[in-house]
């Protein structure tokens, strides 16, 4: 038995496929830095808040990371309507993409909390900073700094899960291509094309998150040294 | 009285284990008290409770009008007023030395940037270090990220200055190059309490010195106390010591 592929049925949806490109980058985007700032307070809270915080986020960390992301993505869809609040279904997947990611990065930023040694807690409170200006710019850089390539490629793994999210008709790429497949019939040469559109979104994320890296970690730019 | 600082009958333990067992001593304005003694015999820890670093079960310590011991005492405040420098220097590794010294002085009192930066220079040339401004810590050598750590203390413009072992990690050629910053700050008329095992340095700029032993002051006088022993413990610490 062969197969014709035919690739040629797809050249008009190229439209289609770069919009839907586009909305994945986007919703990635916004979830990474959504998830970034709630993964981060959490494990500020976790390392050094009162008893009740650091039993909220354990617990809270705990059931995102032991449950699977489909099913996230469904309670939260179906339980915002059962709440009576109208949201899209991108904003929904954005919420549920946020809420999984934040337990994931929290998990790695307090690896990179840790890192950091007392002595430099104990210095910067001694110059008289307070609690949120120590957080601030003695300890969350070198330690984000530290667990970078963790985080990125945390977040390369979010961009690629979002794809679930096409479950509760969210519009990103790969529910354009469940789209496209059934006008087109050419499902295996849909989803060949969209995999290797998701590869080329791999190393864009990957380039983007480098630079921002790059811009952000002055020393390590400047000196090329790890911490 | 023009005490900045005055310990009375301090106790501390960790545990069951007792390492300040009745400290008391005074600390004048302009003052230079070196703390000397064994390792264990909670110089480093009656140093690090004056700074309201530890906690202390008895006793009272006033620092420059801040009643240390009190439970309500305002910690912030009594940090504007006195500054600490560490044997680990514990400067902030991912910023410059110049960014290390503006970063108190703009958070806690709001200098603006320019006015912060001017002043990083001014302490950093007291060091000897103004080439240094846009360097990182691990480019330079112990005795110098000892004088930038001074150097940042001094940015915040304290009453008295802690120092707790600031040489032990330096080899004699930095030592001397960081206790002649210390003796200049000492000159200028700075109150000082130094954790030390300088004894030379003791006795050439001390205007007192306190040995300590199992947890309490065993003596004190002035640095030429150390030629005359009066107690067996002190003539064993300075004979071992030489």
């Amino acid at each position: 038995m062969t197969y014709e592929f035919d690739f040629s049925a797809l050249l008009p949806y190229w439209r289609e496929f770069a919009w839907g490109a586009l909305l994945t980058l986007q919703l990635s985007a916004l979830s990474t830095v959504l998830g970034f700032i709630l993964g981060t307070l959490c494990a500020i809270g976790r390392a050094d808040g009162p008893r009740w915080v650091k039993f909220l986020v354990a617990c809270y960390v705990e059931v995102i990371r032991n449950t699977p992301l489909l099913v996230q993505v469904f309670i939260v869809y179906f339980g915002i309507a059962t709440l009576g609040i109208r949201v899209s279904a991108n904003m929904a997947a954005v919420i549920a993409l946020v809420v999984n990611v934040g337990a994931y990065t929290s998990e790695i930023v307090r690896a990179g909390l840790e890192s950091v040694h007392k002595s430099q807690l104990e210095a910067a409170d001694c110059l008289g900073l307070s609690r949120p200006q120590i957080y601030w710019h003695v300890v969350l850089r070198p330690a984000v700094e530290r667990v970078y390539p963790a985080l990125t490629s945390q977040y390369v793994l979010l961009m690629l899960a979002s794809s679930i999210t096409s479950q509760i008709s969210a519009e990103e790429l790969t529910a354009v291509a469940n789209r496209i497949q059934s006008d087109t019939f050419r499902s295996f040469e849909t989803y060949i094309v969209v995999g290797v559109i998701y590869l080329a979104l791999s190393f864009v994320v990957r380039i983007a998150l480098g630079l921002f890296g790059l811009a952000v970690f002055v020393r390590r730019r400047k000196l090329g040294t790890a911490l | 009285m023009s005490a900045v600082v005055r310990l009375h009958n301090v106790h501390k333990s960790f545990g069951s284990h007792k390492v300040l067992e009745g400290v008391s001593f005074e600390v004048g304005r302009g003052e230079v008290a070196a703390v000397i003694g064994q390792s264990g015999s909670g110089k480093s820890t009656a140093l690090r409770c004056i700074n309201a670093l530890e906690t202390i079960e008895h006793g009272s310590i006033d620092v420059c009008g801040h009643a240390v011991h009190d439970p309500k005492l305002d910690r912030r405040s009594l940090r504007r007023d006195v500054g600490i420098v560490f044997q680990s220097y514990n400067l902030f590794p991912h910023l410059t030395v110049e960014q290390n010294i503006m970063l108190a002085p703009t958070c806690v009192k709001a200098l603006p940037k320019a006015k912060a930066r001017e002043l990083a220079r001014e302490v950093l040339a007291r060091v000897g270090l103004e080439a240094k401004a846009e360097n990182y810590p691990e480019q330079l050598s112990g005795g110098q990220q000892q004088r930038v750590a001074i150097a940042r203390s001094l940015a915040m413009q304290p009453k008295l200055m802690l120092f707790d072992e600031v040489t032990s990690a330096l080899d004699p050629q930095l030592t001397g190059e960081v206790l002649k910053v210390m003796e200049d700050l000492a000159r200028g008329g700075m109150t000082m309490i130094l954790v030390t095992h300088e004894m030379a340095f003791a006795r050439k700029v001390a205007s007192q010195v306190i040995y300590m032993h199992k947890g309490k002051v065993w003596e004190t006088g002035p640095g030429s106390m150390l030629d005359a022993p009066k107690t067996a413990e002190l003539a064993s610490f300075v004979g071992s010591g030489l």
